[in-house]
């Protein structure tokens, strides 16, 4: 080989080998991880970089899903049809039985999200298996708690997030040890925005669920936003229900998520429509995050991903 | 397009926060609905006109307090180049969190307030930048309206800084006189200071140069995790995986496998499961070596005529980060990226006053955010580099064995 040849990487693949350390950290670390899986575009990444980070061994993680049951049934199949594809073990676990053992209230209104009610089944989860590790497709740019988390979390017996006694991170050295009872929420997207994401999905071609591309839909226009007619909210007298092209910038539950109108049918149309738009991705779609200023640090502090 | 990771430095009075959300807004890196949520808290807070500040605050008590605590990190992009920003906090309470900071980036920017001049803060901060060894430091001259934009004072304050700079053996040093909160020279030139033509803050964090600070001479790298797929046609299959922190690494080269030192070459280096003819520095990527060594989590493989150090005592700089204090005997867990091996602070020689470089005698225990030169003896030998030397194999971190959190940063000498 000669000098003269090209040893810079660009930013995506910067990314990516970045992530790919910090995947294989936790699978060295840590005696019982799992890989907290959505059906969103962020864990899907993350479950296309844990199977490069670990090719052609088996995939070390089993894939888990804490189901609302307020899902897009298109999310449902592709996550199947993933983790047949990648030979990951499927865990389920459902809110609606947290709710029904723990004698949870169910959460009632409009848009009657079970979003918060995540966090108990989460946390059930985690030690119905004994979970030491939970890897989440969190990114620092979507929030302002987020922007201040560690890719290593450190979370107590209860999932709670200090954002005052974390561990410095040093350099590329992460830290893992924990007592037992506690367990460390891992971000390896941490630094990557969404145009990151969306651009990394483009280049490696990763098939999406079919629902974060354009297509005709009905949807509630509620303060601007726009949400699925679905069984799961409540239609009244009076609310104005359309029939628009849109697609998901996000996919979560179907009460917390809207959609954006779009004519976006390829991935080259919807990163162009990422890069031209004015308004952040939670701003756009999560119903969630408008209650308070510090909705995510309260909801972090109490054990959310 | 590349990254480019810089930390900033300098105390909410210098304006560091409004100078973050300025490269944000005028980058146009803030979308409408993050601007509108600045604009309703800043009516409750100032008044009347957007506090750029506000872009950058994070949780509930930095925004009661108006200060900031912790790491925040921040992301904006041009059409050159991703850049990471740590947003950090000056005061000499964090400094273990400027460290933190400043332990991930490529480049720092200093600001200094035109009207005061290098200050205690000033120093600390380019201290902590010489350890760590960032690349490239950009002091940047901020309310240069409140000194009339006199280009008298610039140079003034330049000489002042370059003072302080020759003692800490820093490379690239840069000067640019701004106003963060108009925006002048950040990422639009300034009228009012015609006199400075070498272009704006955006501009010189587009155009440092990254390429030299990677380094490809010196073949460092270190198992993380073996790969076993144990399946009927991948039987035999014992892949090393790992980042490659320094140097390039070709199929076919020698190597030598650190402590153990038994040598092997390597037979096939694959980055996500393709084989490549060669792999380099920061690339993740797993290897295969012809012989059949007993390899595992936190061995080094390198080239048999480029070894790092392989000692079981060493002097080292400390950071201490812990509220516990640190005295000698005292033992920890040192992890040394993948590999773990427990230690014993043989020795603590000197304080280094993060203010003025300064040794001072070490009386009793060593407390939080002191940086101090100490001795480690490790359970069993360990290869490292020097680093100043190289970065990635140069640098550890002490955990407590008990109670498992990261107490120091350590840098080999």
């Amino acid at each position: 080989m000669n000098s003269n040849v090209n040893r810079n990487m660009d930013h995506l693949r910067q990314l990516e080998s970045e992530s790919i350390y910090i995947l294989r950290e936790v699978a060295a670390q840590f005696e019982r991880p799992a890989l907290l899986f959505s059906g969103g575009k962020d864990s899907i990444t993350l479950v296309r970089l844990a199977q490069k980070a670990f090719a052609p061994g088996r995939f070390p993680f089993p894939l888990v899903h804490i189901d609302t049951g307020h899902n897009f049934q298109e999310a449902l199949d592709y996550r199947d049809a993933l983790a047949r594809e990648v030979g990951a073990e499927l865990i389920v676990r459902k809110v609606e039985d947290t709710i029904r053992q723990r004698g949870l209230t169910e959460p009632r209104g409009k848009f009657a999200s079970r979003n918060w009610l995540q966090t108990h089944t989460l946390l059930d989860t985690i030690s119905e298996f004994g979970f030491d590790a939970c890897i989440g497709g969190a990114r620092r740019d979507e929030e302002k708690a987020r922007a201040k988390e560690r890719i290593f979390s450190v979370r107590n017996d209860f999932g709670e997030w200090d954002p005052k006694l974390q561990r410095p991170e040093l350099w590329d050295v992460y830290n893992g040890r924990i007592h037992k009872g506690e367990n460390v929420r891992v971000f390896p997207i941490s630094n990557w925005t969404e145009l990151d994401v969306w651009s990394y999905i483009r280049a490696e071609e990763i098939p999406l669920p079919s629902i974060y591309f354009a297509h005709e839909r009905e949807v509630l226009v509620h303060e601007g936003q726009l949400i699925a007619v679905s069984p799961f909210i409540e239609i009244e007298p009076g609310d104005l229900v359309v029939r628009r092209s849109v697609r998901y910038r996000t996919v979560g539950d179907m009460t917390c998520t809207a959609a954006v109108e779009s004519r976006a049918v390829t991935l080259d149309q919807v990163v162009d429509e990422i890069m031209a738009t004015r308004i952040s991705e939670r701003g756009e779609t999560r119903i969630d995050d408008r209650v308070t200023e510090a909705a995510m640090e309260d909801r972090k502090k109490g054990g959310y991903f | 397009m590349d990254i480019l990771r810089f930390i900033t430095a300098g105390s909410v009075d210098d304006g560091k926060s409004t100078l973050i959300g300025r490269l944000l807004y005028d980058s146009k890196s803030i979308l409408a609905d993050q601007l509108e949520a600045v604009e309703r808290s800043s009516k409750g807070r100032t008044g009347g006109e957007i506090d750029l500040a506000l872009l950058t605050d994070g949780l509930r008590a930095e925004r009661e307090q108006g200060i900031t605590i912790d790491v925040a990190y921040r992301y904006f992009s041009t059409p050159v180049r991703k850049f990471i920003i740590a947003d950090a906090p000056g005061h000499i309470q964090y400094t273990r969190n400027m460290i933190t900071g400043a332990s991930h980036a490529d480049a720092i920017i200093i600001l200094i307030d035109a009207r005061q001049g290098v200050l205690e803060q000033t120093r600390r901060h380019s201290i902590i930048a010489s350890m760590l060894r960032i690349g490239h430091v950009i002091v940047a001259i901020n309310k240069m309206d409140l000194v009339d934009f006199s280009e008298a004072r610039f140079n003034e304050i330049q000489q002042e800084y370059l003072g302080v700079a020759s003692s800490l053996g820093m490379k690239d040093i840069r000067f640019i006189p701004i106003c963060a909160l108009s925006g002048d020279n950040i990422v639009d030139p300034s009228e009012r200071m015609p006199w400075y033509v070498e272009g704006t803050l955006l501009n010189m964090l587009e155009k440092l140069e990254l390429s030299g600070d990677t380094n490809l001479e010196h073949p460092r790298f270190q198992v993380q995790y073996v790969i076993r797929p144990q399946t009927a046609e991948l039987h035999d299959y014992r892949g090393y995986a790992g980042r490659i922190a320094s140097g390039v690494y070709r199929r076919g080269d020698q190597v030598r496998v650190l402590p153990s030192g038994r040598e092997s070459r390597i037979e096939r280096i694959e980055i996500a499961g393709v084989e490549v003819e060669e792999a380099f520095a920061s690339q993740s990527v797993v290897m295969l070596l012809t012989d059949d060594l007993d390899i595992s989590r936190g061995d080094l493989i390198v080239h048999p005529d480029d070894l790092p150090f392989v000692s079981q005592e060493t002097d080292v700089l400390l950071c201490w980060l812990d509220e516990r204090p640190l005295s000698v005997g005292n033992k920890y867990m040192l992890q040394h990226n993948s590999r773990l091996v427990r230690v014993v602070v043989r020795e603590i020689s000197h304080r280094i006053d993060v203010n003025t470089l300064e040794h001072q005698p070490v009386e009793g225990a060593v407390r939080l955010n002191e940086v101090v030169q100490a001795r480690l003896k490790m359970a069993s030998p360990l290869a490292f580099d020097a680093y100043e030397d190289l970065r990635a194999t140069g640098h550890a971190i002490l955990v407590d064995e008990t109670g498992h959190s990261t107490v120091a940063a350590v840098m080999f000498q």
